[in-house]
């Protein structure tokens, strides 16, 4: 009761501190975390393995993107805060800094946009930087194409991990997929909205809101064995091509090993 | 030897404190020039009003006028701060970019033709990195913003520095040394930016909350009087460590807020502007919005020196100096705290 009058007394009088990409530690472990816990824990029960591979410093995680909605970024995010005691710094898609409300959230959340210059800045900081580089591609993907990735985009944060000279974690994320079952498209609706989809699933938006409900699939994540990488080859085109094309396959390989793992999305 | 120091617009505030810190200095004559004569001292009660009055040379110019010229060739200035850039609102807005960018071009024809020019100093701001959310968190001094301003202050600036890379170009032997400065905060200060924030109720943009930046004054007219003494050629970024979110700055205030979605907000200040009283234009608006952080450290590198306030420092003096300390939400939060104990 008394930490919870002085959190209230904190941030009612302005007293805390956010960092210049306006992260906001406090609210972040006090509030959005708290509320997702019970979603991690009990709803997707997410088992992880390889979280020795997370190095101790700087480093960029780099995952495989999909769920229609991107619950998949916070659940890593959950994860890497609990298991690894760190706080990952999510790149995303300038959409989210376009919107009202979801903007400062997500920089308060410690996100910033998918841009090289923060990702670089971060990464020579020490922080853990957590990329998607399908983008809208994997997380918007038909549900038929499930667990297979899509195009790494031009690698852009290949050559930003060597510039910084940090490790690549490669991170497969089994369940995600299973959320929310995209079986469609409302394209030109999406298109008037400005979204890069509008998705319809077996219950969206059929049921309304109870459609946005997630199915409990049953979550793993895992961490590969960390890439090295090292600077000087940042501005080769074939180098980088190369490391993109390696880590894209050590991801694939470790995402149908631990879809086997797994079996079964809804199994117990 | 003596340097001969020629500051453009100590009519207002900071320009008129950088004239008195390098006119306290014995080896510098200072010459101001200036639409108005500086400031009356009452509120720069440390600098010295009246002595300022007399170790100070002012000379009445507008510079759009060639005027200029003469001043320069006639009091063998080696030194120039370029401190007039006008942000608004108080002038129309041809008025202003008039003043901004023609002076500009005025003041720096003068420079070119000059034998005698060294150096020249000009105070721009961050305004030149716009404020859009497709920018990167923090920007160098070699960021490319994603949109660069289009109207208004931020415009002239993009203009005004253009005019001074070109001449850097023309005059390689002048060491030329552009400042970018984020919001000036302290006790002194009357801009749009401190304007806001000692109204009654804040207006601010619905499902936003910027990251804002601010450099203490005492700290912007340090950073002028070592470039204006000193070569340090190039451009800087120049703002206080650290960010300050602008739900921050209202709670620290404790002032309440009247969140207003964005096209309202820019209405609002439409109406606003006939009163003269705060800067709603289409950047404040953007930035209001998306905000805006700056990297200081090449400056900081270059001068070795730190600034003595950061961000929250800055903003916090300036709160002290107007007695915004009272807080209610704070007091009803600790009435209530009380009860429950």
């Amino acid at each position: 009761m008394k930490e919870l009058l002085a959190f209230v007394r904190r941030r009612v009088s302005g007293d805390y501190e956010v960092d210049e990409f306006g992260y906001d530690p406090e609210l972040t472990d006090t509030v959005l975390l708290e509320l997702l816990r019970p979603l991690y824990r009990h709803w997707f029960r997410v088992e992880t393995s390889g979280l020795e591979h997370v190095p101790a410093d700087g480093a960029l995680i780099v995952a495989n993107h999909s769920g229609t909605l991107p619950l998949d970024a916070l659940m890593l995010q959950v994860c890497l805060h609990d298991e690894a005691h760190r706080a990952v710094r999510l790149l995303a898609a300038d959409l989210v800094y376009r919107l009202p409300t979801l903007s400062h959230l997500s920089r308060k959340f410690g996100h910033t946009l998918a841009c090289p210059e923060d990702a670089d800045r971060l990464l020579r900081k020490g922080e853990l930087v957590g990329v998607f580089p399908e983008g809208f591609k994997g997380v918007g993907k038909p549900f038929t194409h499930r667990y297979r990735l899509q195009r790494f985009g031009r690698g852009g944060f290949v050559s930003t991990a060597m510039r910084a000279g940090v490790p690549i974690v490669p991170c497969a994320i089994v369940g995600a997929e299973e959320i929310y079952p995209k079986i469609g498209d409302f394209t030109l609706l999406a298109r008037m909205l400005g979204l890069p989809y509008l998705p319809m699933t077996p219950f969206f938006p059929w049921l309304g809101a109870f459609g946005l409900i997630p199915l409990p699939s049953k979550w793993l994540i895992e961490f590969g064995e960390p890439i090295k990488t090292t600077p000087s080859d940042a501005d080769d085109p074939m180098t980088v091509f190369n490391l993109t094309d390696q880590v894209r396959e050590t991801l694939q390989h470790q995402l149908d090993a631990l879809r086997e793992r797994r079996g079964p999305a809804f199994h117990r | 030897m003596t340097h001969t120091v020629l500051v453009t617009g100590v009519g207002r505030h900071i320009g008129a404190r950088v004239a008195a810190v390098l006119a306290a200095d014995p080896g510098i004559r200072v010459i101001g020039v200036d639409t108005v004569p500086p400031t009356s001292p009452e509120r720069d009660g440390r600098d010295g009003g009246a002595q300022l009055r007399d170790s100070l040379e002012f000379v009445h110019v507008d510079l759009r006028s060639p005027d200029i010229t003469r001043v320069i060739a006639a009091c063998d200035i080696d030194t120039v701060v370029h401190m007039s850039l006008l942000s608004g609102p108080a002038l129309s807005r041809s008025a202003m970019k008039e003043h901004n960018v023609i002076g500009t071009l005025q003041l720096l024809a003068a420079c070119q033709r000059s034998d005698t020019v060294r150096r020249v100093v000009v105070r721009s701001s961050t305004v030149v990195y716009g404020s859009s959310p497709l920018d990167p968190a923090v920007f160098t001094e070699s960021s490319e913003p994603a949109e660069p301003p289009t109207s208004g202050y931020g415009k002239d600036t993009v203009e005004v520095e253009g005019f001074v890379r070109g001449f850097a170009r023309r005059r390689p032997d002048v060491a030329v040394t552009t400042l970018r400065f984020a919001n000036l905060m302290g006790p002194g200060v009357d801009s749009p930016l401190t304007r806001f924030f000692t109204q009654p109720v804040l207006p601010t943009v619905l499902g936003f909350d910027p990251r804002l930046q601010f450099i203490h004054e005492d700290d912007a007219v340090e950073v002028l009087r070592r470039t204006a003494t000193e070569d340090h050629p190039g451009t800087f970024n120049a703002a206080g460590d650290g960010v300050l979110l602008l739900s921050q700055c209202v709670r620290r205030a404790g002032r309440p807020t009247l969140p207003v979605p964005g096209p309202a907000f820019r209405l609002l200040g439409e109406l606003a502007r006939g009163l003269d009283q705060v800067d709603y234009s289409p950047e404040q608006v953007a930035l209001m919005s998306h905000g805006r952080a700056v990297d200081s450290s090449r400056l900081v590198a270059e001068l070795g020196w730190t600034f003595a306030y950061d961000t929250a420092a800055a903003y916090a003096d300036f709160l002290r100096s107007r007695g915004l300390t009272s807080n209610l939400p704070l007091a009803v939060v600790d009435a209530l705290a009380g009860l429950v104990r």
